[in-house]
Formats: C-alpha cells, sequence, structure tokens
C-alpha cells in the first residue's frame, strides 16, 4: 500500500522518458531519412523575407466568402510559382486574408503580379503554336495547318451549346461533333501574315487577322513560354491584341482583343454530360452559363467564330493574362449556355470549373501590409530574444532556489524538462506541419516560463500548507497533490481556453503567441503530472527531504508546523515551551 | 530574508497575521475607483497613441553597424532626396538601428527611399527593411481581437460558472478582469506607450493571467467556504479572506516568476532592440501582469463577497457564525484568569488573532492546561537520523 504512490510515481516517469525518446527519435528520423532539421523551423521575422497580406474585394467593394477565398489564395499561388520565387508560402488567414510570406525580398515585378487584380476574359485565338520560340524561317502565308509536332495541350476542347438549350434542330450536328472531339493534334499552326490575310488596315472584330501587326508577330515569334520570366512585363489591354503563353506553358498564343468579358460569366459547373435523351454519358464536360449581356455577346462572337478555320475557330479563355483553355466551337451558342467538352477527366473539369468562376468574381487584391524584413534584422531579433529568455530562466532559477532551497532544483529540472519537450514538439512540427517559429512566438515561450513555474509554486505552497497541519512528508506531498491537481488543471485550462480562442480567431502574428501558449499549457500539465509530482514523491524518501533538513525547503519548523499544534479542521495551538525557541530565533 | 518570507507564510496561512482585505475592501474599491478615474480621463485627454500598423503609413529600419550622430539628418535627407518630406519621422531604435516613419508611399516610391537610405548609411540594401501598412489593416486587427474577446469571455464565464457551480464566482472573476483591463488601457493612454498589434495580443494575454491568478485565489476561497459552511464557525467573509491572506505568498511568488522573464525582455528589448513585437509584449504583460495580481488579490475576493452577502446561505452562515463565535468568546472569557487579556470581541475573530493568546485556539477558544500540550503526553523519541 505504501509503496502505491512510489510505483506510480516510477511508471510516470518512465512514460514521460518514453515520451521524450519518442519524441527525439522521430525528430532524428526526420533529420536522417527526410528533410527534417534540428532547429526549429524560423517564421519569417527572424529569417528575413517578405510578408504581403492581401485582402481580397470584388469589383463591387464587398468582402468575399471563405470558399472564394480559397478561390483567391490558388490565384496568388499560381502567380507566385510563376513569378519564380521559391519556397513561398501563400496561406489564408481568418475568412479575409491572404498572407504571402515570400523567404526572400522580391522584384516590384514580382510584387506587382502578385497583387494585380484577377481578371478573366474570352479572346478569340488568331494563332497558336508550341510554347518554345519558333525557328528562325518565316512563317508561311497560308492558314492551313502546319504539321509541326508539337503537342499543345490546352486547345483540344470544343465548346458547344449546352444539350438543355432550346435549339433542336441542329442537335445531331451537335452531338456529333461534342461526342468525341476529334482532337486536332496539329492545332498549332503557322500565324498567318499580317499582309495576307488584313484586307483592312484598321481590324473590324476580335477576330480580325488585321491585329497581327509586324510588331505582335515579333513578340510572338521571340516569346519562350519555358522561360518563366517570359510574361513578367506583359501589358493586358482588352482592346489589344494579347500574345501569352497557356498557363503550363505548352502553348503560346495571338489573341485578338477581349470578345466577352469574364464577369458576364454566372456560373460553372463540372460533370458528365446529358444527352438529348436524357442520360448521362460519359464524357465530362463543364457546363458554363453566361447573364443576358454575356448570352448575346457570347452567341455574336460564336457565329462569327464557328464559320472560321483552325486554329480561328478556338475562343481562348484568359486568367490572369494566360490561356487557361481554348475551346473551338462546333456550333454558334445563341442562349449563353455552353458545354465544353473533350479529354477531360472530372477532377481536371473541376479545377477547371472552378477557375472559370473567378470570371464571375473579378477579385482586386488590397495590399493590407506588406513588411520586409532583412536577414541581418531577424537574426538580430532572435538573438536577442534568446539572449533575453536566458537571463529571464537565470532569474527564475536563482527566485527559485532562494524561495525554495534545494526544492528549486525540482522547479528548475521541471521547467527544463518542459522546454525540452516544447523544443522537440516545436522543431518536430516544423518537419512535420511546416510550423514556423516566429517572434511572437518566442515570446510566448518566455512568458510561459513564468505560467509553468506557477504550477509548481501552486503545487509546493500546497505541500507546504499540509505539512503546516502536520503531517509526515509523504503524506502531505499525498494530500497536497490531490487538492493542487485541480488548482491547476482548471488555471491551466482557462489558458489554454484563452489561447484556443486567439489561434482560431485572431491574426496570423496573434497566432504564433497563441500557438505556443497553448503548446507549453498543453506540456505544463504533462511535466507537473509525469515529472514534478512523480520526482517529489520520490523524493519523499530520500532522508535530506523526510527528515526536513534546513534547506531542503520543506523544514517544517521553518514552516511553523513544530511551533504550531494542529488542532482539528484549520485551529492551530502554539506549544507555549516552542513559541519561546521561535521567539529567541526571530 | 526568505526565512521571515517563509515566516510570513505561515503566520498568513494560520491567520496569525492577516490582511484584512475582505473588510477594509471599501478602501480598495476607492482606490481602484480613483485609478479607474484617472485612466478613463488619461484615455479622454491624451487618448491611445496608435502605432503604424493601425495609423497606416510607411516604416523603414536600417541596421547600421553604429549609427552616426547625424542619423537623422543623413535620414531626411535620403528620405528628402527620394521624396517630399512627407511627415517623416526619424528615430533612433537601440543604439545602431535607425527607424524611419513615413507617410504611405507608393511601392515604387519605397523602392527608392530604400536604396536612398542604404546608399546614406552605406549598407547593403539587404539591411534596410521596409513595412508597409494599409489603413484598415489595423482596424480589421482590432475588430478580430475583440471578437475574440468576446468569446473568450462567454467561454469563460461558461467554464467557471461550471467549475465553481457558482455563476457570481464568474462575474466576480470577470469583474476583476474588466478592472485589469480598464487600468491597463488607462496607463498606457497616460504614459502614451505606443499601442501595435503585438499590444492587443498582450491586452489579450494579459487577461489570460489576471483569470488565471483569480482562479487560483477562488479555489482556495470555494475550499474554505465550503469548509465554514459545513462547520458553520467563519463568516463566509471571514473565510474569503482567510483564503486571500493563506495565497497571498503563492500570489507573490507567481507574480515575481513570472515578471522575472518578462523584465527581462523588457530591459533587452529596450536596450538592444528598441520597439517591435518583443517591447511591445513585454510591456503590456508587466504592467497588466502587477494590475491582475492586485486585482486578483484586492478586488476579485472582496467584490465576490459583496455580491454574495445577501444569498440566503451566506446570511445563514453568517448568523451561525457569529453565533459560534460569540459563544466562543464567552467561553474564553469564563478562562479569561489563564490568558489575562481582555475578552476577544466577538466577529473579529480569526481576522484579528494577533490579540490571540496562547492557551487558545485559533478560533479563540480556551484550551484547558493540561490539554496544551498535547492530546496525551506520549514519551519523546527524536527521530532515528537524529538520535
Amino acid at each position: 500500500m505504501a509503496s502505491a504512490p512510489r510505483t506510480v510515481a516510477r511508471r510516470s516517469l518512465v512514460a514521460l522518458g518514453v515520451l521524450a525518446l519518442a519524441l527525439g527519435a522521430l525528430l532524428a528520423g526526420s533529420v536522417l531519412w527526410s528533410d527534417g532539421q534540428t532547429t526549429p523551423k524560423l517564421g519569417l521575422d527572424l529569417e528575413g523575407g517578405t510578408q504581403i497580406i492581401l485582402e481580397p474585394k470584388t469589383t463591387g467593394g464587398q468582402s468575399v466568402s471563405a470558399e472564394q477565398i480559397e478561390q483567391a489564395r490558388d490565384i496568388i499561388v499560381q502567380r507566385v510559382d510563376a513569378g519564380g520565387v521559391s519556397g513561398a508560402e501563400v496561406t489564408t488567414q481568418g475568412d479575409r486574408n491572404i498572407v504571402v510570406s515570400i523567404p526572400e525580398i522580391p522584384s516590384q515585378a514580382v510584387r506587382n503580379a502578385i497583387k494585380q487584380s484577377s481578371q478573366m476574359q474570352f479572346r478569340p485565338v488568331l494563332a497558336v503554336t508550341s510554347g518554345v520560340p519558333e525557328p528562325t524561317e518565316t512563317p508561311s502565308s497560308s492558314s492551313s495547318p502546319t504539321a509541326s509536332g508539337s503537342a499543345s495541350s490546352s486547345p483540344t476542347a470544343t465548346a458547344s451549346p449546352a444539350p438543355s438549350s432550346s435549339s433542336t434542330n441542329n442537335s445531331a450536328l451537335n452531338e456529333a461533333l461534342t461526342e468525341d472531339s476529334p482532337s486536332p493534334s496539329t492545332t498549332a499552326s503557322s500565324s498567318p501574315s499580317p499582309s495576307s490575310s488584313g484586307d483592312s488596315d484598321t481590324p473590324s472584330d476580335p477576330t480580325d487577322l488585321a491585329w497581327v501587326t509586324d510588331k505582335v508577330q515579333q513578340a510572338y515569334q521571340d516569346l519562350d513560354c519555358s522561360d518563366q520570366k517570359a510574361l513578367d512585363d506583359l501589358v493586358d489591354d482588352p482592346d489589344k491584341p494579347l500574345v501569352t503563353c497557356s498557363s503550363d506553358g505548352s502553348a503560346k498564343y495571338i489573341l485578338g482583343p477581349v470578345a466577352v468579358s469574364g464577369d458576364k460569366i454566372s456560373d460553372a459547373t463540372a460533370g458528365y454530360q446529358t444527352n438529348q435523351q436524357g442520360t448521362v454519358t460519359s464524357t465530362v464536360e463543364i457546363a458554363l452559363t453566361f447573364n443576358s449581356e454575356g448570352a448575346d455577346e457570347y452567341a455574336d462572337i460564336s457565329r462569327t467564330m464557328v464559320g472560321l478555320e483552325e486554329p480561328r475557330n478556338e475562343l481562348a479563355t484568359v486568367l490572369d493574362s494566360r490561356v487557361i483553355v481554348a475551346p473551338r466551337f462546333d456550333s454558334a451558342i445563341p442562349n449563353g449556355r455552353a458545354s465544353i467538352t473533350g479529354g477531360f477527366t472530372l477532377e481536371s473539369a473541376k479545377a477547371l470549373a472552378d477557375q472559370l468562376k473567378f470570371g464571375a468574381l473579378p477579385l482586386s487584391f488590397e495590399e493590407q501590409s506588406s513588411v520586409d524584413i532583412s536577414p541581418t534584422l531577424g537574426s538580430e531579433q532572435l538573438r536577442y530574444g534568446f539572449l533575453a529568455g536566458l537571463v529571464g530562466l537565470l532569474l527564475v532559477v536563482v527566485y527559485s532556489l532562494g524561495q525554495y532551497r534545494m526544492l528549486g532544483f525540482v522547479t528548475i529540472s521541471s521547467i527544463l524538462v518542459a522546454g525540452l519537450l516544447t523544443y522537440l514538439t516545436i522543431t518536430v512540427l516544423g518537419w512535420a506541419q511546416n510550423y514556423r517559429l516566429d517572434m511572437a512566438g518566442v515570446t510566448g515561450l518566455i512568458v510561459a516560463i513564468g505560467f509553468t513555474a506557477d504550477s509548481f509554486i501552486v503545487y509546493f505552497e500546497r505541500v507546504r500548507d499540509e505539512l503546516r497541519e502536520g503531517r509526515s512528508l509523504a503524506s502531505a506531498v499525498e494530500t497536497g497533490w490531490n487538492r493542487a491537481k485541480r488548482t491547476v488543471l482548471i488555471a491551466d485550462g482557462v489558458n489554454l481556453l484563452a489561447a484556443l480562442v486567439l489561434y482560431l480567431l485572431a491574426s496570423s502574428s496573434v497566432r504564433g503567441f497563441a500557438f505556443t501558449l497553448g503548446l507549453t499549457t498543453v506540456i505544463d500539465v504533462l511535466v507537473v503530472f509525469w515529472f514534478t509530482h512523480p520526482l517529489l514523491t520520490l523524493l519523499t524518501r530520500v532522508p535530506f527531504f523526510r527528515d526536513g533538513h534546513r534547506l531542503s525547503g520543506l523544514d517544517p519548523s521553518r514552516l511553523g508546523a513544530k511551533s504550531m499544534r494542529y488542532a482539528g479542521r484549520g485551529r492551530f495551538t502554539p506549544t507555549p515551551a516552542l513559541r519561546e525557541t521561535e521567539g529567541s530565533r526571530a | 530574508m526568505s526565512a521571515s518570507f517563509a515566516q510570513l507564510g505561515n503566520d498568513l496561512y494560520t491567520g496569525r497575521r492577516s490582511v484584512a482585505v475582505v473588510a477594509h475592501r471599501r478602501r480598495f474599491y476607492l482606490g481602484s475607483l480613483a485609478l479607474f478615474l484617472v485612466a478613463v480621463l488619461g484615455l479622454a485627454t491624451q487618448g491611445l497613441n496608435l502605432g503604424l500598423e493601425f495609423r497606416g503609413g510607411s516604416e523603414f529600419r536600417v541596421a547600421t553597424s553604429s549609427a552616426p550622430q547625424d542619423y537623422e539628418q543623413t535620414a531626411r535627407e535620403a528620405v528628402g532626396a527620394a521624396e517630399d518630406q512627407r511627415g517623416v519621422n526619424v528615430t533612433l531604435v537601440g543604439t545602431d538601428t535607425v527607424r524611419v516613419q513615413t507617410e504611405r508611399l507608393s511601392d515604387t516610391d519605397s523602392q527608392s527611399v530604400r536604396s536612398a537610405l542604404a546608399d546614406a548609411f552605406e549598407v547593403p540594401e539587404e539591411d534596410v527593411s521596409a513595412t508597409f501598412i494599409g489603413p484598415s489593416w489595423g482596424a480589421s486587427v482590432s475588430a478580430q481581437a475583440l471578437r475574440a474577446l468576446v468569446i473568450f469571455l462567454v467561454a469563460v464565464v461558461l467554464m467557471l460558472s461550471i467549475y465553481f457551480r457558482n455563476w457570481k464566482m464568474a462575474a466576480a472573476a470577470l469583474f476583476a478582469l474588466a478592472h485589469d483591463l480598464a487600468i491597463t488601457v488607462g496607463i498606457y493612454a497616460l504614459v502614451g506607450f505606443e499601442v501595435s498589434p503585438a499590444t492587443m495580443i498582450g491586452f489579450l494575454t494579459v487577461l489570460g493571467y489576471s483569470l488565471y491568478d483569480t482562479v487560483v485565489v477562488f479555489d482556495k476561497v470555494r475550499e474554505n467556504t465550503n469548509q465554514a459552511f459545513a462547520n458553520g464557525r467563519l463568516t463566509y467573509a471571514q473565510a474569503a479572506n482567510l483564503a486571500v491572506n493563506q495565497t497571498m505568498v503563492r500570489s507573490i511568488n507567481t507574480t515575481v516568476i513570472g515578471l522575472l522573464p518578462i523584465s527581462a525582455v523588457l530591459v533587452v528589448g529596450s536596450v538592444f532592440l528598441g520597439p517591435g513585437v518583443l517591447l511591445d509584449l513585454s510591456l503590456v504583460l508587466f504592467v497588466g501582469i502587477l494590475v491582475g495580481a492586485y486585482s486578483s488579490i484586492f478586488i476579485a475576493t472582496p467584490f465576490l463577497v459583496t455580491l454574495r452577502r445577501k444569498d440566503a446561505a451566506v446570511v445563514e452562515l453568517e448568523k451561525k457564525a457569529l453565533r459560534h463565535q460569540a459563544k466562543v468568546a464567552k467561553d474564553a472569557e469564563h478562562a479569561a484568569p489563564v490568558s489575562g487579556d481582555a475578552p476577544v470581541p466577538a466577529g473579529a475573530l480569526p481576522s484579528t488573532p494577533a490579540t490571540r493568546e496562547e492557551g487558545s485556539t485559533l478560533t479563540g477558544r480556551a484550551v484547558h492546561e493540561y490539554a496544551r500540550s498535547g492530546p496525551r503526553n506520549q514519551p519523546k523519541r527524536t527521530p532515528r537520523s537524529k538520535r
């Protein structure tokens, strides 16, 4: 019976040891076999870099929904990737902001590209070819496809009226054409020279080849879509032709001016196509719906383009100046309900439909804040942060030794164990969850020294209270613990609640703080239950503490226990003889 | 020193010495009210010194190896060369970082100011950090913080009401919380410390800390008052007062240990780093923890007593306890020749035990001479280790 608390204590210590070892092993494993590192990953404010916080807004100025934020995030990710920035992270923050963290200080061009407003346009294709610059030979003036083997992936889709359309007269044709789009692998065509096709110098409509001037032609020839920076200084004017690449860089285009702007899309969904009989086929389609104005424009352009030869019957969908898809018209689409089919999987169709939906929502990005931290400043902050932490720890050590004598060492070793666990957890999280320690997090850790130490103080004071009531050390530790653990739990519970609420609701600069605060609170509970209490239980067997050595911090006479006789619940009787000795000592 | 501190702890625990916190609660209320009025006055007349994050603007920090004497002139010229002098504010941060705050600059302007500063201070451009804050950023951060605060408070009231099974304890804890917040904000306004988003984090943490401290004290209050309800020897106010005194040593130790690392951060931050997350946070925590420790001792528990004094159970307990104490005092009077002291006034018992003489218990009951040395005289045996 008497040995039960000690057995439990030993087990707890072993459990904690196992936990620490497991974390250590995980860390070692991540370093050896993965890309883990032995130090925590640092946030931008410590490592140096740029953090830009953007708030997406619709052109109407109202805020956007959580789903739209996710879409906006995807847009930004694409832009950052296209900007050739390595190691950038784009995260959403709360339900309104997008945080772009770049571990270097980016050029102005990249910055502008990141925060320009997103716009979708439909532009007729005037010419298309593979993404790398053409050989020097001048393109032939004929508009017949040259069989260059370049596999341009995007323009294989076709656009046709959605089956639900009322135009039943051409349904047979419709079906024939959309059933299996005979994807012309030779969509890469030569670009027509302006002199051959342009019958007038002022182009009349967006599909007119007269848009392709010499200058445009030159730009088109020089464009190398495999070069990520190629489009950095692209000027996108809706009234002028555009020379650009497909979003994956596999093809390059000359596009006419904007025929229909993207904000006239009312919806885009992906799914299996339903045929005229109403049965679902295995063809994946993207159903595109325009509003009334868009429907008219789309009808006009489709009527014009359907009669043109490949690739000029393709209408490119342009997002952020890059072509995401360029389906070919098989027929005119009079009612603003188009169906895009051809070679999609359900997944790719969904992704594309999501992108098309951006069109319905032209987002502008308002810069909320932009912070550049030079690496020098960041490392300086970290150094002084550590210095402050060390000094703080030292002060705590000195104070606890003064207050609790040898018992202070229990406090110190507990804080050290908590520190070790925190370090391991943060480092492992850096590897597994890409958690980055920032300045607010470091501050949270330093503040946590105080919170953690307090649990021990509450505990020790309780044990002392029990000693004052005249209990033996072993029983004082057990009773004191039973009372103290409730206090520790509820106090830590309040702390954890604060950390959770802060983490879930506040902005990113606060999050780092809330995270470390919550983490250290959990670790504090763990250490008190699995380390401090078991350790103290075992120490009650050590004569130095058991007999209340003067320096043990648990000296009953110093605590007034011997000078007081416990006389029932909460009542004490001073013993006359002892009071005299006490008086002489004082 | 620590011996006498431990002695103080003993005395506070047994009630031999006691601070009449609850009895003198009006004094503390008045003190806090005065502080509160000063805080409101400060807030009204001076307002908060909002940082760049709330006003919007651009900030540059130049990390020089050692700032030249005429750093301000240098910086102004550099900025002026790139820009018109638009509300430029140059300060030296720590010993070797020059901080330049300007109105909101466009990206290109910002870029040119940055290189101009780098040239002027002869440092590489990487050592100049540029910060741009949109005007709505601070507002959105504060709105988020405020929402977090409200949700936190509701959650805390629920949690404490469930834990203490008494909503008045939760209410008293919240009152202490509001008290801390008001006074901390007031001190900020009065002294003119800069308020940054980090300060907002700090305010929220202070609330957590204050609550934490109050919860520890209330846990003891609950224990003591439950005991009082069971045996009817102490009134609610006396039991609560005893609890405050018994946890006082802990409160002091906790506050000191909590403040030690924070003051280290504060000193390191202000000497070497200058305004930043670290300094802002530690400053607000320092002020807040001090105020929080004060309120958890001198405001929360007295306010709880004030709140509960009309409760039927508490009134009942008071009658019972006073009756009991009067009886004890009477007994003591009968046995008075032993102590030779004036009869102990009823109702002032454990709170003024300094008047208690030897030969009486904590509650003043006289103890027969034979019983003073223990329940029974047993042969004494020294412990094995001392033999």
